[in-house]
């Protein structure tokens, strides 16, 4: 079974809007091309923007199995592609010297079977059709493991010496994010499709809260909005993203508040900034403009 | 999809037909790549394939193909904007935002860094090795003020800046090598004993490997600074070919730029060039505090200051709010592992920091030391290995 294709990238945005992810032309467009052309997708933006929510509206849209790989440093082959199960192969041979009827070279061919073989995420979403491959945080891993995820990408095969070349049906569609910690390679990123997500416009940023808190009021939505907009421009350590804007409107909510004012912003502070210098930044000046009188 | 860009394309339509739609979007590549965009064939292959997915007939749809497939960092987007609207709508390269657009090209260099022709043939000289009595030449060398060097002093330091390898200390990382001495690795132990049968014939062993410590070197290349901006580029380089993975190199003046990707070239010279066409604001004044959050927000936040060693070049000369300066300070002595501040004033005699910047700076810095002359970039490689 092939992957599922779009004949527009505003038919794949009505689609992922049905899962109640609101792209924007931008992402769309990155997203139906990506599926198209048959390339990887490389997310950079700031922490909070939705970059690992697309991955997983994508996979929802495409009615394909969402596969992870979260990097960190030190990840390698055997963590990220296929292992061998040392412990049961043993085992296995163990039982076939006890067994005294049993081929020498038959136990050997086994020994080296598939059902020996751990798939890691990469050989997951080889053999996993149809399938969308999050490579989550690229940036955390070393730039050697770069070198060998380019080769896995391009082929969309892995050779094991032991058992062959297992290549996939149809090629998962790979997602890959980036926070900027470090410069990633610029081999890998010349195959892939590189877009910039930016924080949502006001008018998104509201449909976004009203769709997932459909119990929080426009109006209320709206403020929330328009207080984190401003936030976003005030110099602080960690800017809100939409999941803090979530957060806030929800905290808000709870605390049974329906007009944002500066004593309950002051209150449920915590849920959108998640420093204290922020805090006290904003504390400090002036919550009135900050709520856009 | 605008009406306007419709009228435009409607007007030109046969001459779309007569020089093809591939033939304007090479163009338009072109003009990217002069703007500044690393542009590749296979790049420019990938948004002619990107177009022909979309609808080339809608302005939108033709500015994400180029933006997605061409640009590859958040710097070449400005540029990318620019070159859209001069391109494809007629306008004039006005940049949304003024911050990333290309610049014209700086004239005035700091001396040294923009060789002129006549240095070149002189280059055979330079091969010559110092002879021994030439010694104590290069002793009191060493010693000279970088901003009273003559030129022929400069050339024979640029041999001892190339000797130069600073190299941050070392860390041990989270990675494995195999060894004779750590932790059993059962893993691998019993993936050496299926070679022999399910037998155990010894046991591997494991250990942490161990990594260089990131290096960030800010330089301050502002007017005041001038006479030194051509030996921190140097020092830089010699650290960036020491640890190409693990060392960048930003400057700073009323911009910030990043020149990590220009001082891997090999040639010292070649680099410096490199790096010099690409630093827009030579000479320029200096907003220490607003570079220096310019430079956390977009990188050392992130991580790239993060457990890192961090060497700032300045005079600490700053024209903006000191108090900017120390906040964002403080933030970046609370990324980083170790902050070194070289200072070309300290080592002059009776030098106190008293200028506004450096009071406000020096409670984040762990090690404040001179950046006047060649031996005291050697300390600093120094002070920078023992971090």
């Amino acid at each position: 079974m092939g992957m599922k294709q779009y004949d527009a990238p505003a038919d794949l945005a009505a689609a992922l809007d049905k899962t109640d992810y609101i792209a924007d032309d931008g992402l769309a467009t990155a997203a139906f091309l990506a599926l198209r052309m048959g390339r990887p997708l490389f997310l950079e933006g700031d922490a909070g923007v939705g970059k690992t929510a697309l991955a997983q509206a994508l996979a929802t849209v495409l009615d394909a199995t969402l596969i992870r790989l979260q990097c960190y440093e030190g990840i390698d082959a055997s963590q990220a592609l296929y292992d061998w199960d040392f412990a049961r192969q043993m085992l296995h041979l163990r039982a076939a010297e006890a067994d005294e009827s049993t081929q020498r070279e038959e136990v050997e061919q086994e020994l080296y079977g598939r059902r020996f073989l751990i798939a890691r995420p990469l050989l997951q979403a080889l053999e996993t059709t149809p399938s969308v491959l999050l490579i989550d945080e690229l940036d955390r891993a070393d730039d050697e493991f770069e070198a060998f995820l380019l080769e896995v990408l391009a082929e969309s095969s892995v050779t094991i010496p032991e058992l062959g070349t297992i290549k996939a049906t149809t090629p998962p569609l790979t997602v890959i994010t980036s926070n900027r910690t470090r410069e990633v390679h610029d081999a890998l990123k010349r195959r892939c499709l590189y877009h910039w997500v930016s924080h949502p416009s006001f008018d998104r940023e509201v449909e976004i809260i009203r769709r997932r808190l459909p119990e929080v009021s426009e109006s209320l939505s709206r403020q929330v909005a328009r207080a984190v907009g401003t936030l976003r421009q005030a110099d602080l350590l960690k800017p809100p993203g939409v999941a803090e804007a979530i957060d806030w409107a929800q905290a808000l909510h709870l605390l049974g508040v329906r007009e944002l004012s500066p004593e309950n912003a002051a209150r449920s502070l915590g849920a959108v900034l998640k420093y204290r210098e922020d805090a006290e930044r904003v504390l400090a000046g002036d919550l009135d403009t900050l709520l856009g009188g | 999809m605008t009406a306007g860009w419709m009228l435009h394309y409607t007007e030109k339509e046969s001459s779309v037909a007569a020089r093809g739609i591939d033939e304007i979007l090479l163009g338009f590549a072109r003009m990217l790549q002069v703007a500044g965009i690393d542009v590749t064939p296979d790049r420019t292959q990938s948004m002619i394939a990107a177009v022909g997915e979309l609808d080339v007939l809608n302005q939108d749809d033709v500015y994400w193909a180029g933006r997605l497939t061409l640009c590859n960092n958040p710097d070449d987007l400005g540029k990318y904007d620019a070159g859209f609207a001069a391109y494809f709508e007629g306008k004039e390269a006005i940049p949304r935002n003024p911050a990333d657009a290309p610049t014209p090209r700086p004239m005035t260099m700091p001396v040294g860094l923009n060789q002129p022709q006549d240095e070149q043939a002189e280059e055979p000289s330079d091969d010559e090795d110092p002879l021994p009595g030439q010694a104590s030449a290069q002793e009191v060398l060493r010693h000279k003020d970088l901003a009273e060097l003559t030129d022929s002093d400069r050339r024979a330091l640029r041999r001892m800046f190339e000797l130069l390898a600073p190299a941050a200390a070392t860390r041990r990382s989270r990675r494995y090598r195999d060894s004779h001495t750590g932790i059993t690795d059962a893993h691998k132990s019993i993936r050496s004993a299926m070679r022999t049968g399910g037998e155990f014939t010894r046991l591997e062993r494991r250990d942490r490997r161990v990594r260089p410590r990131k290096l960030v070197i800010i330089g301050d290349i502002s007017g005041s600074m001038a006479p030194y901006t051509d030996p921190i580029l140097r020092f830089a380089h010699a650290a960036v070919r020491r640890n190409p993975t693990s060392t960048e190199v930003f400057t700073l003046g009323t911009r910030l730029t990043r020149v990590t990707r220009e001082l891997r070239l090999r040639d010292p010279d070649k680099a410096l060039q490199a790096a010099g066409a690409a630093i827009p604001d030579w000479s320029g004044g200096t907003q220490l505090g607003e570079m220096l959050r310019a430079f956390l927000d977009r990188w050392g936040q992130r991580g790239a200051a993060r457990r890192a060693t961090v060497v700032i070049f300045s005079d600490g000369w700053e024209r903006g709010d000191p108090d900017l300066l120390g906040e964002q300070m403080q933030r970046l002595h609370r990324l980083a592992h170790t902050v070194i501040w070289a200072n070309p004033h300290k080592g002059h005699d009776g030098y106190e920091p008293l200028t506004g910047g450096i009071i406000a700076a020096l409670p984040s810095i762990d090690h404040f030391v001179a950046g006047h002359s060649f031996d005291s970039y050697a300390e600093l490689a120094k002070v920078i290995a023992d971090a």
